[in-house]
């Protein structure tokens, strides 16, 4: 079942179109990528989903309803730029959005002392933002969007201005709440951070949505023919074995005295699997054989190639 | 949903009022307020001006003789020429009187090493017109001169009555002058600061982007509403504090005051006696309140308006205009209205929400009928909502736009999308 559905979205502002006919299906339970270059649209879009903004046209449901503002409770939203009010302390800042979320103060409270806990900031509590750096007041924020334990989390940039050490305590925090149910929406330009988080991805560029689908299934659409072989034996040789089945084939290796041998190539076409292995085969001993799967950031690059060049 | 307005309230309103910087101007204001008008008195009291002397080169040898020196002026003749006594570093100033000055009364120069002061010259002007009049008059040779002039001085004084339904209550013009002044400076005052401090309030949430994840749980609206109604409060426990202040000074230390002021000036007594009278006070209190919210909760909606639009303090002054100028024009038409509160110019300004708090406070120490009273109010209160309406409509679409500077133009096409 899909958690939030929008579809047809179109959004116009003066003088350009920021959401132009698009789609996206987001499957409960799932981490879902939206991905895309600065000023795609992404933020628009969210801002739609987050009923801060209505689209021109289109619709949006949640929990198979139509979105209206009662749905917002079910969202936690962590916006791109990150900010709290200065003066007030973290912890009466962090009651005031909880209560505005329509949590108690006695719930807010003693489940804010619980992730104050796990994320090993207790003592910040009576801080004000102010006095905290900008990591940590991220992570005062991060708390704050997930505290009301929303079915959909939407996290814009989430790991810009992190450590690596902090953004992995988050990736794991996100982990944690999506075996819990949650269902989670990234949104970011930077789409290696992501990859290995998302189920499936949605690409925008230039206000359209120019790909969508399970991660894996677009990485075996865009691989290319490009496979990696690794044998134990001479260079040379399996290279006369193969060329007949293979084209730009080279060898990545730098140690040319190194036990395993590997050589990078394109298959002339799927027929040429079978007989290219058979030739290896008799050649050298095959340590393994595999298809190179492109990054999100190459079919990226090949999406948005394949839509100009319509 | 309401709920989030008074959660937004109350956070406005707390963040505030705990500042250090509230506390301190409650508490300093009416401190101030009491120290700056009794400045001069004390000043007088404790300071003996250094006194200037002031030689005097008279030609003509009728003023010099009889100028009379005071504290700060000490007169001294002076046989030398004009230019020695100029060059004389012993003399602060030169006064050089020509030989013909009873027949021509210009023909008189004062030098002075330091700038001249107006009093000073008004003094030196008024003694040696008295000298000139009276040298004139002795010409005609009037026996007994001086006690016709005695007799024929007259100090008049006027006792004013303010005929209403309870009969004749005595007034003062100069007290309702002064209070109508002092309440409509507070009240100029506080829809300025606080019209502000909403402005401010505003571009700073929208700069530190605060405001994205406030509105994710709350309409704009109720956002905007919520800190206007905070800062209201603000602004309401301020007057209050003071409200408080002036009652017990109202009650205990006027009288005080007045007790030891008797005999003095009757016309300054009744004013004070006035003042002293706790329900008027109170009541006047009441209606400067009513009318500083009024004030505060208009002008608050254009100043919404206007923080929503940009992105920072430096951008707002030329937007500001549309909530300054009104606002000065209130003052400065208040200051001719008190001259004359019963104009035409002065009901037509008290009944226009732009002016109305203002003039209306003006005129109010010198008696405004009830109905008028009652009109601005109404009309006052209709306009706000309606401002604060308009207002949303702009926040709505101005909190989302970064980076360019709006013109009114813009405004007005976010005010109308839909």
């Amino acid at each position: 079942m899909n958690i939030l559905e929008a579809s047809h979205i179109i959004k116009d502002y003066t003088g350009h179109r920021a959401l132009d006919d698009v789609s996206i299906e987001v499957p409960e339970k799932s981490i879902y990528g939206l991905l895309g270059p600065n000023g795609a649209g992404k933020t628009t879009l969210i801002r739609i989903i987050n009923h801060i903004t209505a689209p021109d046209s289109g619709t949006v449901t949640f929990c198979g309803e139509p979105l209206t503002a009662k749905s917002i409770s079910g969202i936690g939203y962590l916006p791109e730029e990150r900010g709290l009010y200065k003066k007030m302390r973290v912890g009466e800042q962090a009651v005031f959005f909880a209560r505005l979320k329509g949590m108690s103060t006695r719930e807010a409270t003693r489940r804010l002392k619980e992730w104050f806990e796990r994320l090993e900031i207790s003592g910040w509590w009576d801080k004000r933002i102010e006095e905290l750096s900008k990591g940590m007041a991220q992570k005062v924020q991060f708390i704050i969007t997930v505290l009301h334990r929303p079915k959909l989390l939407i996290f814009d940039e989430p790991f810009s201005g992190f450590d690596p050490i902090n953004a992995n305590i988050l990736k794991r925090e996100i982990l944690r709440l999506r075996d819990e149910g949650a269902t989670v929406i990234f949104s970011t330009h930077n789409m290696g951070s992501v990859e290995e988080l998302c189920d499936s991805i949605t690409l925008i560029n230039k206000s359209r949505n120019i790909l969508t689908g399970r991660i894996d299934e677009l990485r075996r659409k865009y691989c290319d023919g490009n496979y990696r072989l690794t044998f134990n034996g001479d260079v040379h040789a399996m290279t006369k074995a193969i060329e007949p089945y293979a084209d730009k084939i080279y060898s990545p290796d730098t140690d040319p005295d190194a036990p395993e041998k590997n050589l990078i190539f394109t298959l002339k076409d799927n027929q040429a699997r079978r007989p290219l292995i058979a030739a290896a085969n008799s050649t050298a001993d095959i340590h393994g054989f595999e298809a190179i799967l492109p990054s999100v950031d190459n079919i990226f690059i090949q999406a948005v190639n394949a839509t100009t060049n319509q | 949903m309401a709920n989030n307005i008074v959660l937004i309230i109350r956070r406005e309103y707390l963040e505030r009022v705990r500042r250090k910087s509230f506390i301190i101007s409650t508490i300093l204001m009416p401190v101030l307020l009491i120290a700056m008008m009794a400045m001069p008195a004390l000043m007088v009291i404790w300071s003996s001006p250094e006194s200037k002397t002031i030689a005097v080169v008279d030609a003509s040898g009728v003023v010099a003789p009889q100028l009379a020196g005071n504290t700060v002026m000490n007169f001294i003749p002076t046989p030398e020429s004009a230019d020695s006594a100029k060059a004389n570093e012993a003399y602060n100033a030169v006064l050089v009187i020509g030989k013909d000055v009873v027949e021509k009364p210009d023909n008189i120069q004062f030098y002075t090493r330091e700038a001249a002061g107006m009093q000073t010259e008004q003094l030196l002007t008024a003694q040696i017109t008295d000298i000139i009049e009276n040298q004139r008059l002795s010409k005609y040779n009037i026996d007994n001169l001086q006690q016709i002039m005695q007799d024929v001085k007259a100090n008049v004084s006027i006792q004013s009555f303010r005929l209403d339904e309870e009969g004749e209550t005595e007034t003062s013009s100069t007290a309702s002058y002064i209070i109508g002044m002092v309440t409509m400076m507070i009240l100029y005052m506080f829809i300025l600061l606080y019209g502000q401090m909403v402005m401010n309030g505003i571009i700073e949430e929208k700069n530190n982007r605060v405001l994205e994840i406030v509105v994710s749980s709350v309409k704009p609206a109720q956002l905007l509403v919520g800190k206007i109604l905070g800062i209201g409060s603000v602004a309401l426990t301020q007057m209050l504090l003071w409200g408080v202040l002036i009652f017990s000074f109202a009650q205990w230390g006027l009288p005080l005051l007045t007790s030891g002021m008797a005999g003095s000036d009757t016309e300054l007594t009744t004013a004070i006696g006035n003042l002293g009278d706790t329900g008027y006070i109170m009541g006047l209190f009441a209606t400067m309140t009513l009318l500083m919210m009024g004030g505060y909760l208009f002008y608050s909606a254009i100043y919404a308006a206007i923080g929503s639009a940009i992105d920072n303090i430096q951008d707002a002054s030329q937007l500001q205009m549309f909530a300054v100028i009104p606002i000065i024009a209130g003052l400065i038409i208040s200051l001719s209205v008190v001259n004359d509160p019963d104009s035409s110019m002065a009901v037509w300004t008290s009944m226009i929400p732009f002016t109305s708090p203002m003039v209306m406070m003006t005129r109010v120490p010198f008696g405004v009928p009830g109905w008028q009273l009652a009109l601005s109010v109404v009309i006052l209160a209709a306009s706000l909502v309606f401002m604060i309406w308009l207002s949303a409509k702009i926040y709505r679409v101005g909190i989302f736009m970064y980076g360019k500077k709006p013109t009114i133009k813009d405004l007005i096409r976010w005010a109308r999308y839909k």
